[in-house]
């Protein structure tokens, strides 16, 4: 894909740096995220939804790969570098996206409470008034909706069947709740980027998110939430569940690092 | 050689099929943007369906082979996001020939992005509205599955983004 054109006037170093720190802590997750759903690649209940989370965890790698396009055009570094070749030290992923897959319902609720978070993200970032990631956004965006259809069903489904799926799933979500604070957690520098209107105000899109997950996992789906606010650790600050995903990951780019058809 | 026109790039763009769907050419998709000849230098303006399209650089492949095939040594491929594509850039004809292959079009893909109802869609055979999702991922990412109460068919609809 050909890269944007930064629009320099806008940016001096620090919000370089910033952006920068930015748009691979999203490429991260959606990198992650993705990993985790190709987990369940020949292993989901019925084979519509192994297709079905094979076509969003595609999705996902696609947004990471615009983000990292992004990146490309500020700093020259190479996307399939970043992506195959750091360890976990160096990836800016959350724990949400890392933890292990777990059952059906957690998969779908963590994919469901990710999907809103990135949907309601994108659509505040079409007003970016740094015009890639304007492009990037409204791309995006309009993928996520068929993420956000889906999910959302499933969680429903589940949440509201047997006896069994319902425990599942609001044991899913007490699990899931306290990290998923850490996608708002803002990087270094963020409130400068938020300032100068190239990314939206993290606060906002998270008071919209709960909004939605109150709607939907409380008042639509009869799941009890916690009230509790979680801080979050930082973004460097992984699970031990981190390596070996990317050692599964990276195996084949690591061991050929000079092949040229994939 | 003579100069080349413009036209005879869309012509010989025109021939270049959708490598998912090759009943539709990526003129008809409404992936291609512009094109322009200054002198020998041929540019084509495309934009990509969907971000994680796996398909992409084989589009991009195919692009430059069809203008090389017109003895253009200097070929430049430019993607662009800006507007981001819609199925609403489908061609009329090519709806139609889609609905021949036995997928639904794609509805009207309008505003209001973040919705949970999905749009009304009919069968391609029998064109019945008797019709019920089966799963809403299909073959490729542009797709889902359907079944037709009428004709008790299996189908796939384009995704109207």
């Amino acid at each position: 894909m050909t890269a944007p054109t930064p629009t320099v006037t806008e940016l001096n170093a620090a919000r370089t740096a910033a952006l920068i720190r930015k748009l691979t802590a999203l490429a991260d997750d959606e990198i992650i995220l993705a990993h985790r759903d190709g987990e369940w690649t020949g292993h989901a209940p019925i084979l519509e939804e192994d297709i079905a989370l094979a076509n969003i965890a595609q999705d996902e790698l696609g947004h990471a790969g615009m983000y990292l396009e992004l990146r490309r055009a500020l700093d020259g570094s190479d996307p399939d570098r970043l992506a195959m070749f750091r360890s976990a030290t160096e990836y800016t992923n959350t724990r949400f996206v890392e933890l292990p897959r777990g059952d059906w319902a957690y998969t779908m609720l963590r994919q469901f409470m990710y999907d809103a978070y990135e949907a309601l993200w994108l659509e505040a970032a079409q007003h970016s008034t740094y015009a890639p990631l304007a492009e990037v956004a409204a791309k995006a965006v309009r993928e996520e909706k068929f993420h956000v259809q889906h999910t959302a069903l499933w969680v429903e489904r589940l949440a509201l069947g047997t006896p069994e799926s319902t425990r599942r799933t609001q044991t899913a979500l007490a699990d899931l709740w306290p990290h998923a604070a850490q996608l708002f957690q803002p990087v270094e520098g963020e409130d400068e980027l938020v300032k100068a209107g190239i990314i939206p105000d993290i606060a906002g899109v998270r008071s919209r998110w709960e909004a939605v997950m109150v709607k939907h996992l409380q008042d639509k789906c009869g799941l009890r939430m916690s009230r509790d606010s979680f801080p979050g650790p930082a973004r460097e600050n992984h699970t031990e569940h981190l390596a070996p995903l990317l050692a599964e990951m990276q195996q084949v780019a690591r061991q050929h690092p000079n092949a040229e058809v994939w | 050689m003579t100069q080349l026109q413009t036209e005879q790039v869309w012509q010989a763009l025109q021939d270049v099929p959708d490598p998912e769907i090759p009943v539709v050419s990526i003129v008809d998709m409404g992936m291609v943007r512009g094109v322009e000849v200054d002198g020998a230098k041929v540019s084509v303006t495309f934009t990509p369906t969907f971000s994680g399209c796996p398909a992409l650089h084989v589009i991009r492949q195919s692009i430059e082979d069809a203008v090389r095939g017109l003895g253009v040594a200097d070929v430049e491929v430019v993607s662009t996001l800006t507007p981001p594509w819609t199925t609403d850039a489908i061609l009329p004809d090519a709806r139609e020939r889609l609905r021949q292959y036995g997928i639904a079009p794609p509805a009207p893909a309008g505003e209001g992005l973040i919705t949970l109802e999905s749009e009304p869609t009919r069968c391609p055979r029998c064109g019945s509205f008797d019709v019920t999702l089966t799963a809403s991922f299909g073959s490729t990412l542009c797709k889902r599955l359907y079944v037709c109460g009428s004709c008790k068919e299996p189908f796939e609809e384009f995704k109207s983004v």
